[in-house]
């Protein structure tokens, strides 16, 4: 069966916010293993931040500022919206951390080439 | 004479499982999505099972998945879901099949009463009725509520309860905020502990599918979300 009842721009801000968590959690032991260089390898540390200045990875760094921002920001808007009193427009919210979201990983990208 | 214009309907045939079958319908100008299952009922097939009974959006009984969209087929047009002559008609979604478009609504009205959606009385048949101010800020925040017609469309379209069978939904969490919100309510303390609880307000995701699908316009989200805050300022009103 179809599943159409999954086209509007919240269902979409929930699957973005999933897929974005998901995509961090894996990122943050990936992180955290690679600052360990530091402490026990200093070598290896100097060889990846070489290699981190390649086109290509600083291409997933937009992307990851992109799904930190995004995530942050679809937080925020799931927090006021579960705490504060109800304000409409929730759909203008959320396309407005998306927007807000690519226009930061945009300048982010802009300053690293 | 200008030919006859047809188009392919795919319904539901089984119960839980079953399949599409396809039948022709011919098209008329004006013609709702329960005109053709009536029609493919009454000259196609007699033993195709559905629901239904006021036709003009009243009782909530008609609905169904069109095109994999929960609809009231009472008052959707065809000419609004027709996609290059065809569409798919299935039961209600998150409920189970009786037999091919009739699911059986029992598991979503239950829900109503496990979220304590039923009024606690404060005063006997013998009091005066108490005034409402119909400005008061707590009648408003009703008035919404009380239009649901308990179609279930709300409860098809979200995908917190495909996910976990015991969540109440959103129309049952609705009715709850609807009759929290009632100054002649005397048990606030018990929809609050109905509504916290495993299968509570809080499994909601803020999908938004309820609000966006609801026949009246009406939005769940925003009635789940009062209860969110009413449980939290609840649960740090008791601590302290």
């Amino acid at each position: 069966m179809r599943h159409g009842h999954r086209t509007h721009t919240l269902w979409i801000a929930y699957l973005l916010h999933r897929i974005s968590g998901v995509a961090l959690a894996l990122f943050l032991p990936a992180h955290f293993w690679v600052l360990s260089y530091a402490l026990n390898a200093p070598q290896k540390l100097d060889g990846f931040l070489h290699w981190a200045e390649t086109p290509i990875v600083k291409l997933a760094e937009f992307g990851l500022v992109f799904l930190l921002s995004v995530h942050m920001l679809g937080g925020l808007r799931l927090m006021a919206l579960e705490f504060l009193p109800w304000t409409s427009g929730q759909k203008t919210a959320a396309a407005s951390a998306v927007a807000a979201s690519t226009f930061l990983a945009g300048i982010f990208l802009l300053r690293a080439i | 004479m200008p030919k006859e214009q047809q188009m392919s309907v795919s319904v539901w045939r089984g119960g839980a499982t079953g399949a599409f079958q396809s039948f022709d319908v011919k098209m008329e100008d004006n013609q709702t999505v329960l005109d053709v299952v009536a029609w493919i009922q009454q000259y196609a097939d007699p033993t195709l099972s559905y629901r239904y009974a006021c036709r003009v959006g009243m009782c909530g009984s008609c609905a169904m998945m069109v095109n994999g969209v929960p609809r009231w087929t009472c008052r959707t047009h065809v000419n609004k879901v027709l996609k290059d002559g065809h569409m798919e008609i299935g039961p209600l979604r998150n409920l189970p099949v009786i037999k091919d478009l009739a699911t059986d609504m029992d598991p979503f009205f239950d829900k109503w009463i496990a979220a304590e959606g039923l009024h606690h009385p404060t005063q006997t048949r013998d009091d005066p009725i108490e005034t409402i101010d119909p400005a008061n800020a707590a009648r408003v925040e009703i008035n919404a509520g009380i239009e649901c017609i308990n179609c279930s469309v709300c409860y098809a379209a979200c995908d917190t309860v495909a996910g976990n069978p015991d969540y109440l939904g959103p129309a049952a969490l609705q009715r709850a905020w609807s009759v929290y919100n009632d100054s002649k309510d005397a048990n606030k303390q018990a929809i609050l502990d109905a509504v916290s609880g495993v299968g509570g307000c809080h499994n909601c995701h803020s999908q938004g599918s309820c609000a966006v699908h609801c026949p009246n316009d009406l939005n769940p989200m925003n009635a789940i979300a009062g209860l969110k805050r009413e449980t939290a300022r609840n649960f740090f009103k008791r601590r302290t």
